[in-house]
């Protein structure tokens, strides 16, 4: 086991100096990279100074290693568009998206995993053929356009559902949906497919044969085994949470990280952008590691191997 | 010796529902599964309107009319025939611009698919067949590629060498070749134990030769799953970092540029963004059916692979 801990922290440790490897590089890559840190009314002075402290004159790796420890100290340099630490709008932003993400993920395993138990239990009757279709729709639609249409459906049309910001619980339901749905599909494919092979054990049979109730098969023998496969989705998951935060701010004006992201690159931000390109990443890579972990706890083959 | 036809109860029997509406569309259901005939006529409709773009569109997809902007859809009151599905904005055609749109995804999609299935093919046999360091390597590589976040990678991108198709390609690129290659390696590592590639290897075969001739027909089935079911997650990440403004530049009929248009204008002309969005549903849709279709044609024990 901690064998494991060991090799994945490590690996974590190399993704996340590979990708503020690339934020450098990328960060030098267009020239002079006072060009991208600096706006244009950077006075001469603001200007040899900054090139001064970051070692403009000295070897790229040099470079990189006075970027990096001040990267590490969340010293991501000054927006130029809003003159204030980077890091400060990011924490600004942070709760929002955590908050949006946090009501999405119970979104997401309160409709994928109970719907795909539904759905493998009743395999073949109409509820199978509506949940099935509800995760091709997740899978197959743009997480952008979905949103879209709900504002035009429900704020635009109908003007029940406010369309756009943060100010209460029910502006959380359709950026909430638009985020969730996605996941809940990916999870709900998974658990129904793990599901149908424990349906189908001996282990199962015997339950049956014994004379145990449908319910307690279904939720005690069957589901407690059919959880495991999920979490090896969840890295993907993950994935489909990290971008469509960035899609989903963006259209519903959610004062979020990944609207703030979006801004960035419209305002050529690159200080503003670069800190939340890290921040986020280490975040999301984190969440893998946690996974990675607890994937090796529940499966002792992974443990012992 | 004879082998007799025997029947064989196929379980399916058993599990068609008995009610009459249900019956048939479990049937049509099965019946669309074994023949993928919608999947094929979306591919076909696709890769026609992307060749065809300039013969097929009634207008110019760049220049509007600025006095029939906002035309609705021809079912609606005040649609004309000149603009089937309406116009956008600036007078633009909808119909034009869906169109030369299906250009711009089969030309990324099939780069991207083209370039990081052969690049990840390569790698998987190689790295299956001579194991030991190189196996390493790659696998590390892809395990940093999984790793990444690419939405991420790809805004730091593209604010710093500013929008092009040709990155956005790329981008894919270095993003897409692993599913491949981590498939192909598991297989290749199979197919390296059999008999038939020991007695190619024993009668003095290149390297080149056993992985090529031997093995590579072995893995084709996989490749081509696999394929398939990336185009369709492909076309989603395309118009979505396009949507946002990061993808191809901002005056290509784009299916995500042209959501990205209609945002705006929700209340007044709901087709504007509401057209595009269908075509990229419909287009994903027939490819996930079809990579499903391949799959079970080719591998039933691949079934775990659609997650996106």
């Amino acid at each position: 086991m901690w064998r494991i801990i060991v090799n994945r922290l490590a690996f974590g440790v190399a993704i996340v100096l590979l990708i503020t490897i690339v934020v450098f590089g990328l960060s030098r890559a267009a020239g002079d990279p006072r060009n991208i840190y600096l706006d244009e009314y950077a006075t001469p002075e603001a200007w040899d100074a900054w090139g001064e402290r970051m070692g403009l004159d000295k070897p790229l790796y040099v470079q990189y290693g006075v970027w990096l420890w001040d990267t590490l100290r969340g010293d991501f340099g000054e927006s130029l568009y809003y003159d204030v630490p980077s890091i400060r709008l990011v924490r600004e932003r942070v709760p929002n998206t955590l908050q949006l993400g946090g009501v999405a993920f119970g979104v997401a395993i309160l409709i994928g995993v109970p719907l795909g138990v539904v759905s493998a239990v009743q395999r073949g009757s109409i509820v199978d053929y509506a949940v099935r279709g509800f995760a091709l729709l997740g899978q197959s639609v743009p997480v952008f356009w979905i949103g879209i249409m709900m504002i035009l459906v429900f704020s635009a049309t109908l003007g029940w559902l406010p369309s756009s910001r943060n100010e209460g619980w029910n502006h959380f339901i359709m950026p909430a949906i638009a985020l969730g749905w996605l996941p809940a599909a990916g999870l709900m494919r998974i658990t129904r497919g793990a599901m149908l092979n424990i349906l189908d054990s001996e282990y199962i049979k015997l339950a049956r044969a014994k004379g145990v109730t449908a319910g307690k098969i279904v939720w005690v023998h069957g589901f407690r085994n059919a959880i495991i496969p999920p979490l090896t989705v969840a890295a993907l998951i993950f994935a489909a949470f990290l971008t469509g935060t960035v899609v989903v701010e963006t259209v519903f004006a959610w004062p979020g990280v990944g609207r703030l992201a979006v801004q960035s690159i419209k305002n050529n931000d690159f200080p503003v952008l670069s800190a939340i390109v890290i921040l986020f990443s280490s975040f999301y890579i984190i969440l893998n590691l946690i996974v990675d972990l607890l994937y090796a706890l529940f499966d002792p083959r992974i443990r012992l191997d | 010796m004879t082998i007799e036809a025997t029947y064989v109860p196929s379980p399916l029997d058993d599990t068609l529902p008995r009610n009459p509406v249900l019956r048939a569309l479990r049937i049509g259901w099965s019946w669309l599964r074994r023949y993928p005939v919608i999947p094929f006529a979306v591919l076909v409709l696709m890769i026609v309107c992307a060749v065809f773009a300039e013969q097929l569109s009634p207008h110019d997809p760049l220049r509007g009319n600025l006095r029939a902007a906002f035309t609705p859809p021809i079912f609606m009151d005040g649609g004309t025939w000149e603009y089937p599905l309406g116009t956008d904005h600036q007078g633009r055609d909808i119909l034009s611009r869906a169109i030369h749109g299906a250009r711009v995804s089969t030309i990324i999609s099939t780069a991207v698919i083209l370039a990081g299935g052969i690049g990840g093919t390569v790698i998987g046999l190689v790295a299956g067949y001579r194991g030991g360091w190189v196996d390493q390597i790659a696998m590390r590589a892809v395990d940093f590629t999984l790793a990444m976040p690419f939405l991420l990678v790809a805004l730091v991108v593209v604010v710093v060498f500013g929008q092009s198709l040709e990155l956005i390609i790329v981008l894919l690129i270095l993003f897409g070749w692993d599913n491949f290659a981590r498939v192909v390696r598991a297989e290749t590592l199979t197919l390296r134990e059999s008999d038939y590639v020991s007695y190619a290897r024993i009668q003095g075969a290149s390297q080149a030769r056993i992985l090529f001739r031997h093995i590579l027909p072995g893995v084709v089935g996989s490749v081509l799953v696999i394929g398939s079911l990336r185009v369709g997650s492909l076309i989603l990440t395309e118009s979505t970092l396009s949507f946002l403004g990061v993808g191809v530049p901002p005056d290509t009929p784009a299916w995500g540029i042209m959501t990205a248009d209609g945002r705006q204008h929700l209340s007044r002309a709901w087709w504007i963004s509401t057209m595009p969005g269908i075509a990229i549903f419909l287009v994903v849709m027939g490819f996930n059916f079809l990579g499903d279709w391949l799959r079970d044609w080719f591998d039933p024990r691949l079934r775990q692979l659609r997650v996106h």
